[in-house]
């Protein structure tokens, strides 16, 4: 017989306090754990994406016009077409000293057409290169490939009603759905998305592009100075590197990251208000009985001990189930914040320790003043009648 | 009795080195001193003086009844006596040792050592087992684990409950909780027994069961001081003295054996 066996008669035989407290510290280690692995999930998925997708560059005319951007570029005023760049130009892409570093050069003619009564904006590509370059394109169907074929974004499908198989007219021209985008939760899903060449003859653009995407396909390419070169050849327009997007997600994120770590230390400061009051509750619950230990010779310190040993073996038990509840609920609750990217939780050892010294040192210190009062109550209660 | 030169570890240093013989009778025919004890409760009306300047020399192996009327500070002074409450005024010497003058947690260590507590109203600790509860004082204690077993089994069975070793004290009688108690104020094996009202809430035929256990141990040569109102049981005691308002009424006057 020890003290921790006194302890663990009481959390045995008395559990339902004990399950009380177990509960509250579950909760707070639970929370701080899914926030820690969502953002830890969502972090590695947007690293993942920028070695991946590598450092995708778009190439437009430069405009002073900010009225309509697409894909965070800003494009000056679509209908008015002020200006294009010509897809002869593009040859000279591959002159660039980083030559070597471009892996797919994808040009775009964007234009407004009228379809079933609407004006919708129709993006010309050249699919085998589009494709291969917006990896994150899930596609119902197959890319366009003769002339008079298109795919639709998810929500231009939804708005003109069309579905894979159907036949629509364009500006009175009849074209086949080939396929449907699945929603990219980006300007994509605005699109209907045709052959370059049909493109620019539907509106009557031919040779023109209104910007070109360029991958450079490694992990660290020297993005700034490749868009710098673009520059360069390409007279007369604007160079942004993609990856300042990914950066801005990551920004996002750690944004995300500090507002989960507000929280989290508002749910433990709150948590330890609970355990001080649950404990400090069972500590005026139990006068009698440490009374008693303190008749048969437990020193103040023995006291103190149990209480926080009992505090202690539930903030273990605690700890352990609130991460294992934790990352549960990341698992739910991560799709709905990821929004159809690919996005895993990682088990980390790091994480469950970490989750369980949590748990200990919150229900010890919310427990640390209880304790010291239970050491300095009256003995002599134990000597009073019931 | 050999307690005394028994105990071992951080016993030695609560008790005075004992040189020779003749002052080891001194000591045993003074087991315990009480000097001008007072305690006022502060309260929050007008003070409570519960023990208004009390006098007593106890010989080892004394069966002491100490009886009075409800309310006349007999808890009071067992409290004090056994190093649970700090008297207003005076002194309480066991063996020599100044209660009061001990410092900080040796008090608590001198309580483990030194007394066996047995309550009013059993006072078990309801969530450990029979077993548990006799363990109870030697939690805190070094020693090894199968020895305080063997220990707590060895008085289970001297108070005739080793069969109820796993009960929760809920499931165990009025008398066998007693028993329990009695259990665990021996499994020390101090050398001073204290008791407030053993017997209050048994009936005659349990408390003349548990009364011949408490005899039993008076005749091995055990200290006893026992609180009760109960005039039946005044024939175990070997002297009593009788409380009212706070002062010693009545028996043997101090320092003479009953
Ligand atoms: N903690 C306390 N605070 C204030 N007054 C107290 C306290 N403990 C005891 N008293 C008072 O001291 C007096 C003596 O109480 P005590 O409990 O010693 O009596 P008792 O002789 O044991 O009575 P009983 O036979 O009913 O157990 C009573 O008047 C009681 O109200
Ligand atoms: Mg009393």
């Amino acid at each position: 017989m020890r003290l921790h066996h006194v302890a663990l008669g009481n959390l045995r035989r008395r559990w339902s306090r004990a399950a009380f407290l177990v509960a509250t510290l579950v909760i707070g280690v639970a929370t701080v754990v899914t926030l820690l692995t969502m953002s830890r999930a969502l972090t590695v998925q947007a690293q993942n994406e920028l070695e991946t997708y590598g450092a995708n560059i778009v190439v437009a005319p430069r405009t002073d016009d900010l009225s309509l951007s697409y894909g965070g570029v800003a494009l000056g005023g679509v209908r008015l077409q002020a200006r294009e760049l010509r897809e002869a130009d593009l040859s000279r892409i591959s002159t660039i000293p980083n030559s070597r570093n471009v892996a797919i050069v994808a040009p775009e003619l964007l234009g407004a057409v009228e379809a079933k009564g609407r004006q919708t904006l129709l993006l010309g590509v050249r699919p085998g290169d589009e494709f291969e370059l917006k990896k994150w394109w899930r596609l119902d169907g197959r890319p366009p490939a003769a002339g008079d074929e298109l795919v639709a974004g998810s929500s231009a499908a939804r708005r003109l009603a069309l579905r894979n198989g159907d036949t629509v007219a364009l500006d009175g021209r009849d074209f086949r759905v080939t396929g449907v985008l699945e929603p990219t939760g980006s300007q994509d899903d605005e699109l209907l998305i045709t052959g370059l060449a049909t493109a620019q003859r539907l509106l009557g653009k031919p040779g023109k592009i209104t910007l070109v995407q360029v991958a450079a396909l490694c992990s660290d390419c020297p993005v700034e100075e490749i868009a710098v070169q673009l520059g360069d050849v390409l007279p007369g327009t604007t160079v942004t590197a993609m990856q300042q997007v990914t950066k801005n997600r990551m920004h996002a994120l750690d944004v995300f990251r500090t507002f989960s770590y507000v929280i989290a230390a508002v749910i433990i400061a709150v948590e330890a208000l609970v355990v001080f009051v649950t404990m400090m509750g069972s500590v005026n619950a139990r006068t009698r009985e440490i009374g008693i230990f303190r008749a048969l010779g437990f020193r103040r310190s023995h006291v103190t001990m149990l209480v926080l040993l009992e505090a202690a073996l539930a903030s273990v038990a605690a700890g352990i189930l609130g991460y294992l509840v934790g990352m549960g609920a990341s698992y739910l609750a991560l799709p709905l914040f990821a929004e159809g990217l690919h996005v895993t939780v990682v088990w980390t050892p790091l994480l469950a320790a970490g989750a369980v010294l949590l748990a200990v040192v919150v229900g010890s210190l919310g427990s640390l003043y209880p304790a010291l009062h239970a050491s300095r109550l009256d003995p002599t209660v134990a000597l009073r009648a019931v | 009795m050999t307690h005394v030169t028994a105990q071992t570890g951080a016993e030695d240093s609560l008790a005075p080195v004992l040189p020779s013989s003749p002052a080891q009778e001194e000591r045993a025919a003074r087991f315990i001193e009480v000097r001008g004890l007072e305690k006022t409760f502060a309260g929050d009306g007008a003070p409570v003086q519960a023990l208004r300047g009390l006098d007593l020399v106890v010989p080892e192996g004394s069966f002491l009844g100490v009886m009075g009327q409800s309310g006349s500070g007999k808890s009071t002074f067992l409290a004090v006596l056994g190093g649970l409450s700090h008297p207003s005024a005076g002194e309480v010497r066991v063996d020599g040792i100044d209660l009061y003058g001990l410092p900080g947690e040796r008090l608590a260590d001198f309580r483990r050592e030194y007394l066996g507590f047995v309550f009013q109203s059993f006072n078990l600790v309801p969530y450990l087992t029979a077993l548990e509860n006799v363990l109870l004082p030697l939690a805190v204690k070094r020693m090894p684990a199968a020895e305080k077993r063997a220990r707590a089994i060895e008085v289970l069975g001297r108070v005739g409950l080793a069969d109820r070793s796993r009960h929760l004290p809920g499931k165990l009688s009025g008398g066998e909780q007693e028993r329990v108690a009695i259990a665990r104020a021996l499994v020390n094996d101090p050398p001073l027994l204290l008791a407030d009202e053993p017997t209050g809430a048994l009936d005659s035929e349990t408390t003349t069961e548990v009364m011949e256990l408490f005899a039993e141990l008076h005749r091995e040569g055990n200290t006893i001081v026992m609180v009760t109102h109960n005039l039946e049981i005044r024939r175990y005691f070997d002297r009593t003295v009788v409380l009212k308002d706070g002062r010693l009424e009545g028996g043997p006057p101090a320092g003479e054996a009953g």
